[in-house]
């Protein structure tokens, strides 16, 4: 019987440009934000392991072993520590084996932490550096890039179901208002439609990164990290933490080929609909149960993939859904209450982490004025590693569920 | 030689301009930023806008803003030939600054582009409104630009994929000394202008008058906690 693990520290730089900054020093913010949060600080050599996810600290930063800086930045030796590296799923992963970690009984307590300092280098060479994980002779050797990728699956999708540029620029509103009011995000800016889709000035203000995708359908490079504390919650030790421990009800991931072009069906995101049902068949939950959700909006467009492949619209109609207002906060299944990557940024390590950040201040009920869920009860994140071909599912809950 | 005798001789000649006429853009956060040139009798308003920025090493604010600075009051004490200035405001606030210079019919000298408000793409919009003057308005073939920091390098060098004639140094250089020198040129510009560069005129009265009367900005984004 595995054991309960349960979420009882939190910490989070906020997002944006911190290419001044170390990397081991923009997660040991993080680290100690998430310490301080669980009164752990004092004690942290009382963690029994670190994992840190990261996907190309030796690309950005020409820096590699970023986990054994960072326990020594933190003054934690000699507490074990081990990186993990799952594209821009890295920080869900690092989760993922974090649980494992916990719940096989190897460890009691488990610092996670995900962090990126991108804009060392420029938005074009950090765009290179994330393509390096396509296929190497089938798509990056061609030129692919994601902002690609994310430019011909929405063109697809459009084609297909009738969707819009206007209905991107629907989530990027929803997505920057939610960020507008999110302390920790990259872009606090909100936006409106008139500005970036119905205005005579919209095709400039707004323009094509790669074309039907606009500059507000597309996430910005961002620096920053996330950090979770992690226990188990069937041990004594759990006693030691005053917070309510969030609990991690599921947790999964899956795989799909590595070469979009070799997928049955190229709009098809079968990782993300594995990982979320493998989720869902360890929390003992549905998509109907899901009061909240993180989704891995990199392009607007995976907002909208990702919420019908876990099952929360039928295939085709969640841009429908949007047009409503369902998934606006306050709505019926709020999603990208932080802003998403849309607007609170992608530092690509860290996002799977933040999404879970963003899990447990909405559960807590922490989440600022005006971006708070009613009564959430499950909260769900999916962190997308490649273009879609390893995916991490996770599903939070209150501490009395 | 009576003062006002010699003042006369240190001053430059000046070719009459052509004005800038005002537009409107509406910028993704749904403000209007009204772009008009700025007047002579402004020059106190845009200095005391500049000044706290000097103190800012960050993104390379301080040579950008001390430099502008300079370049503002050569223009209004009549040091520099030909030289425009351009401002971006909303509801009246200063929110980006350009400097630039018509050297002659064939040739524009871009100095500087401070932006204040960030996050909106104020300063992409004031340095194509920049590029609009120079090729549309006043004729030049081409613009000579330089970047001071790498946000500049890749807003301007890159995005436009100005013409680089660093080789040709030292016959073609900027005149803000020997960094590399970029270009760019009306073909350049006739292929970007239509992705770049915005803007509604003429001018909606009110948003005109919103912006009659500049005022210096309460608060920088690049100075937390500012205070005037």
């Amino acid at each position: 019987m595995p054991a309960n693990v349960g979420i009882v520290g939190i910490g989070h730089t906020r997002f944006g440009n911190s290419s001044e900054y170390d990397l081991a020093d923009v997660m040991a913010y993080a680290a100690s934000d998430a310490l301080q949060d669980a009164e752990f600080l004092e004690r942290r050599r009382e963690i029994d392991q670190v994992i840190v996810g990261n996907m190309a600290s030796g690309l950005f930063c020409h820096q590699s072993a970023v986990a054994s800086s960072l326990v020594s930045r933190m003054d934690m030796e000699p507490v074990p520590a081990e990186l993990v590296e799952n594209g821009p799923a890295s920080g869900a992963s690092a989760i993922k084996i974090g649980y494992m970690a916990v719940a096989s009984g190897m460890a009691d307590i488990v610092l996670v932490v995900g962090g990126e300092v991108m804009r060392k280098v420029s938005g074009w060479i950090a765009t290179d550096h994330v393509a390096t994980m396509l296929h190497t002779e089938a798509e990056y050797n061609m030129g692919l890039t994601l902002p690609a990728f994310g430019g011909m699956f929405t063109r697809l999708y459009m084609e297909k179901y009738g969707l819009t540029e206007r209905d991107l620029a629907l989530l990027a509103v929803k997505n920057h208002r939610n960020g507008a009011r999110n302390t920790y995000a990259h872009i606090q800016l909100p936006c409106t439609i008139e500005a970036i889709a119905d205005g005579p000035d919209a095709a400039v203000v707004n323009n094509y990164v790669a074309e039907p995708l606009r500059m507000y359908s597309t996430c910005p490079v961002s620096d920053g990290a996330a950090a979770l504390l992690l226990v188990n919650m069937d041990s004594p030790k759990a006693r030691d933490f005053k917070k309510r421990p969030v609990r991690i009800a599921g947790v999964a991931s899956a795989t799909d080929t590595h070469c979009v072009h070799n997928r049955k069906d190229p709009l098809r995101l079968e990782a993300v609909r594995l990982a979320a049902e493998k989720a869902y068949r360890m929390a003992g939950v549905g998509p109907k149960d899901i009061s909240f959700a993180e989704l891995h909006d990199a392009f607007s467009i995976l907002e909208l993939a990702i919420s019908e492949e876990v099952g929360f619209f039928e295939r085709g109609k969640s841009f429908l859904a949007v047009r409503r207002g369902e998934t606006d906060i306050g709505g019926r299944l709020p999603i990208n209450t932080s802003g998403g990557l849309k607007a609170k940024g992608h530092p690509v390590g860290a996002t799977g982490v933040s999404q879970a950040v963003e899990l447990v201040r909405q559960l807590r009920g922490e989440a600022e004025e005006g971006r708070q869920v009613k009564n959430p009860k499950y909260g769900m994140s999916v962190n997308f590693g490649g273009f879609g071909n390893n995916v991490v599912a996770l599903i939070c809950a209150k501490g009395e569920d | 030689m009576s003062i006002d005798e010699m003042e006369k001789k240190l001053r430059p000649p000046e070719i009459p301009l052509k004005p800038y006429l005002p537009k409107v853009i509406t910028l993704a956060s749904g403000e209007k930023m009204v772009v008009r040139e700025a007047r002579r009798e402004e020059t106190g308003t845009l200095l005391g806008t500049i000044y706290p920025l000097i103190g800012v090493p960050t993104d390379f604010y301080d040579i950008v803003a001390v430099r502008m600075y300079a370049e503002l009051l050569g223009w209004y004490r009549y040091r520099v030939a030909n030289e425009f200035v351009i401002v971006g405001a909303v509801n009246g606030v200063i929110a980006g600054i350009v400097t630039s210079r018509h050297v002659s019919s064939k040739l524009g000298m871009s100095l500087h582009t401070l932006t204040i408000k960030r996050g909106l793409r104020v300063g992409a919009q004031l340095f194509a409104a920049k590029m609009e003057h120079h090729l549309d308005d006043l004729g030049e073939e081409e613009v000579h630009i330089v970047a001071e920091s790498p946000n500049g390098f890749k807003r301007w060098m890159i995005e436009y994929q100005l013409e680089d004639r660093s080789s040709q140094f030292p016959e073609v250089r900027h005149e803000l000394g020997g960094v590399p020198t970029y270009v760019l040129t009306r073909k350049l510009w006739e292929a970007v202008r239509n992705i770049k560069c915005t803007g509604t005129r003429p001018v909606p009265e009110q948003d005109l008058k919103s912006a009659e009367r500049l005022i210096m900005p309460s608060e920088y984004p690049q100075i937390p906690g500012f205070k005037r």
